[in-house]
């Protein structure tokens, strides 16, 4: 039995303790907006909030994250950093596909969290998640105007 | 613990119908739209299109599949432009197969590819807008008791202009949906256009950005298993057994082990639990079956094997002037070869596939596809059912680049169906990413040779290219439909269809088989990926030996057509103004410009690359793109998928490649398959001319440019002539 605090609910969950956070939150709790993408958390498809940093849950175990604040992208309009990325991400039409957006959005939430007023460095060093779509400029224009509106 | 039956399906259904593929994409690709009459045979079967919901939201089914290339908004851009309705409110959804939606050639295919999914349906779509106008204005004829010719609409809405009454298409909807589809609606004006050309947002973006979207991977279904499955290391070989299957049995939650063709499968309560258990699986592989892979295949020995043929006459796939003559006469003759690499799509989305058996015997399949009708008819040939019994359902796409054709083995949804099939219950098969790199359909890797004769003056006279090789059009349609003489197309394109002139000049096609157990498939702008690379980098070699400027060049042989020389002079313009350089820039970085042009899917393109060197290898840091796809539909999303495109053109010019070792696949994931990222991603800048051609494609287009730029840009830096993608490979010398 593992405690897992996702989203701000509490869940008791019969897992193998070494299942990635990953598949817990979206075989286990049907959070399927967080995305398998490499499984070895080189893309960042998977990225969600663990007590506010981003972290690529594939790469996370279930008991690893015991005890920890979960957030995924379920709950990011309720972040209010993450409510501004997301206007920010509509406003700039940032996804094409969207595979890897929740996984950009939510360490953009990460960043823009810790960092209000990111420098271009910055940005490229927080965000390293792949984007087959190629829109890396229009997430660097989103994030810049979140930040802005911060 | 469930105790399942030891099944091998390896036998059954999939053998035979691994290679029935059926792809519809036209072998050679008409150059014009179908005739109009064709193109619009089914444009006034309105009610399998629309529906009109009493909360005004207009339902919309569309022949195509969204991945993110924002076809969901063109189409409703199209419908609403002659609908007079709102864009905004438009619900697109992929449609079934089915026979309506067959819009392509002629109203009798259906596929997303080729770039073609805006330019084949505009006319239809325009005219399916029109026809159901026309039956909402006479609904509102009935009720208003007003002639049909007193009316207008605007806004979602009939009005009466002499009454000032107006009704709500909603509360319309209704009564318009029981009248007849008139024939010979009338259509806009053109000039009065006000939702066509517009750069409007597209639908879904914010449910895009917050996870809202469900792919295939996504889908549930009530029962269902989840499996993992564990391809044979080098295709071709079939699992005799799995000497473990008692101990993977009893791991948690593992419900069945299962030999499918070519892999093994797990089916468990959850995928994880699934690909935990395949993964310990001992399997014994033996008798190799099927397209099966050489036990000593490289990269490498391919390659050897399309240079061994270098010089082969070819098959003739275009041809001007007498090319012997002219090139026996020139005063200089320069040559070079050019290869590319072997590429995967590496979209984001691993595929999927989920099957269920209905207790009538029919079957739903989800699964990611580019041809809905076609990936029914593979289902249902995998089912040993009729056609009519399978709901194939087409979830949007996690990206796809050519991903999603029908490409046998490469599919997931055989494997579902014959293991829903033996268990029982809906199964939902996830390839790992590891997986999904082993069993791509791969962009072939190819080879060129050029011959260019020059005049004492510098003029070229003669111009030979050949492209060796195979495709995925004669792997996937066979030697048989490509034509006499045979011509691989997509081997081809790039090569041919260029608009340069020259006095003689002649193009060929050497076949050379890949093996079998390589599949090949359509990758984003297909054969330009390479030979626009190929030819559009000879000619700037060409153009130093002439002791030519690489635009002035290219504008001379391009003095016959206003057009081309138009987007060159705009790409310059945008770059401000033309300087190959090398030059010295702001951040003291010592720079340079690269030029090239591309003649992709009835789209023209013109691209300029910025780069420096640093640590031995190119940095890319302004892509200037020109393209004129004849006219724009939606400005804004041609600007996203041309730079798009240029970002996944740059990826493969700098870095991907799939390398294989003694006939297995060892890129296996992204560390070791490279995709451009952000610290590699330059500035794009677009600018689309809308010329007033004929429609173009806007998809892919973006593409071909950025390799050749990219290289002509590293030579006038470097004096380095890349010749081999991708350039990561090479070590430039700093300038």
């Amino acid at each position: 039995m593992i405690e897992l605090d996702v989203n701000g609910t509490t869940h008791r969950l019969e897992v193998e303790g070494d299942t990635p956070l990953l598949w817990v939150l979206r075989e286990q709790l049907g959070l399927t907006g967080t995305k398998y993408g490499c499984g070895i958390a080189a893309c960042g498809a998977c990225t969600v909030l663990l007590d506010g940093e981003a972290a690529r849950s594939c790469a996370v175990t279930a008991e690893a994250v015991a005890g920890r604040r979960v957030t995924t992208i379920e709950a990011i309009e309720a972040h209010p950093v993450g409510r501004r990325v997301v206007e920010a991400w509509v406003e700039h039409q940032a996804p094409q596909c969207g595979y890897c957006q929740s996984g950009q959005v939510m360490a953009a939430t990460a960043l823009l969290a810790a960092v209000p007023k990111p420098s271009a460095a910055q940005i490229r060093d927080a965000m390293t998640n792949i984007c087959r779509c190629g829109t890396y400029n229009a997430v660097a224009r989103a994030i810049g105007a979140a930040a802005e509106a911060g | 613990m469930h105790r399942a039956t030891p099944a091998n399906l390896s036998r059954r259904g999939l053998l035979g119908a691994g290679l029935v593929l059926g792809l519809a994409i036209p072998v050679r690709a008409p150059h014009a739209q179908a005739s109009a009459a064709a193109a619009l045979r089914h444009a006034t079967r309105v009610a399998a299109y629309l529906r009109i919901a009493p909360d005004g939201t207009i339902h919309l089914q569309n022949p195509f599949v969204e991945g993110g290339q924002g076809i969901d908004s063109a189409v409703a851009q199209i419908v609403a432009e002659e609908l007079d309705a709102d864009p905004a409110r438009f619900v697109v959804a992929c449609a079934p197969p089915g026979e309506a939606y067959r819009v392509m050639q002629g109203g009798n295919a259906r596929f997303t590819g080729g770039s073609l999914s805006v330019r084949s349906s505009f006319a239809h779509f325009r005219t399916l807008g029109a026809t159901a106008r026309a039956m909402l204005v006479e609904a509102a004829a009935a009720r208003l008791d007003a002639p049909a010719s007193t009316l207008s609409t605007g806004a979602g809405r009939v009005l009466h202009a002499s009454s000032g009454r107006a009704i709500d298409y909603a509360d319309l909807a209704e009564a318009a949906a029981a009248l007849a589809p008139p024939a010979g609606a009338p259509l806009k004006d053109p000039a009065r256009f006000r939702v066509i050309g517009r750069p409007l947002p597209r639908l879904d973006v914010r449910a895009r950005s917050t996870g809202r979207v469900a792919y295939a991977i996504d889908v549930k279904v009530e029962g269902m298993l989840l499996a993992a499955v564990l391809h044979a290391p080098r295709a071709g070989a079939q699992p005799a057994a799995v000497t473990n299957e008692d101990a993977l049995r009893a791991l948690p939650g593992v419900h069945s082990v299962h030999r499918l063709p070519g892999a093994v499968a797990v089916l468990a309560d959850t995928w994880w639990r699934a690909k935990s258990a395949v993964a310990q699986a001992q399997v014994a592989w033996a008798a190799l079956q099927g397209p099966v892979m050489e036990a000593d295949f490289d990269a490498a020995a391919m390659l050897g094997r399309l240079k061994a043929a270098a010089g082969t006459p070819g098959n003739t796939a275009e041809e001007a002037g007498d090319l012997r003559t002219a090139m026996a006469g020139a005063a200089r003759v320069i040559e070079a070869e050019y290869d590319a690499p072997y590429l995967a799509h590496a979209q984001m989305e691993p595929p999927s596939a989920t099957a269920r058996f209905a207790a009538d015997g029919t079957l739903d399949v989800w699964v990611p596809n580019q041809a809905p009708d076609l990936f029914r008819a593979s289902a249902a040939r995998a089912a040993g059912i009729e056609e009519a019994k399978v709901r194939l359902h087409s979830p949007p796409l996690g990206g796809f680049f050519g991903r999603h054709f029908a490409y046998g083995s490469a599919n997931a949804h055989t494997q579902a169906i014959l293991l829903a099939r033996t268990a029982s219950r809906p199964v939902k098969v996830i390839w790992s990413r590891e997986e999904e790199f082993a069993r791509d359909a791969y962009r072939p890797l190819s080879f060129a040779t050029f011959r260019a004769g020059l005049d004492p003056s510098g003029e070229v006279v003669a111009l030979q290219a050949s492209g060796y090789g195979e495709g995925p059009v004669t792997r996937h349609f066979g030697a048989a439909r490509l034509g006499s003489p045979p011509v691989d197309g997509s081997v081809m394109e790039g090569l041919t269809g260029k608009p340069y002139r020259f006095a003689a000049k002649r193009m060929e096609f050497v076949p050379v088989p890949h093996p079998p157990g390589v599949n090949l498939g359509f990758w984003r702008s297909v054969g330009h990926s390479m030979n626009d690379f190929f030819l559009e980098s000879f000619l700037d070699e060409v153009a130093h030996a002439a002791g030519r400027d690489p635009l002035g060049f290219r504008l001379a042989l391009l003095s016959w057509s206003e057009r081309h020389r138009a987007l060159l002079q705009e790409v310059a313009a945008l770059s401000g103004g033309w300087r190959p350089g090398p030059f010295t820039a702001e951040d003291g970085t010592r720079r340079a410009r690269g030029l090239a042009m591309a003649s992709p899917f009835g789209s023209e393109v013109a691209t300029i690359a910025e780069v420096s060197v640093r640590d031995g290898e190119v940095v890319v840091h302004d892509l200037w793109i020109a393209i004129d796809p004849g006219r724009a539909v939606n400005p804004r999303t041609i600007a996203e998928q041309v730079e798009s495109a240029a970002a996944l053109g740059l990826s493969a010019a700098l870095a991907e490649e799939v390398v294989f070792a003694r006939g297995e696949v060892a890129t296996r994931n992204f560390d070791t398959y490279r995709v451009l990222r952000r610290d590699c991603m330059p500035r794009v800048h677009v600018r689309i001319v809308d010329s007033g051609a004929p429609m173009g494609g806007v998809g892919e287009p973006g593409t071909p440019g950025v390799a050749p730029a990219v290289a002509n840009a590293v030579f006038a830096l470097t004096g380095q002539r890349l010749r081999s993608m991708p350039f990561g490979k090479a070590r430039l010398a700093g300038p």
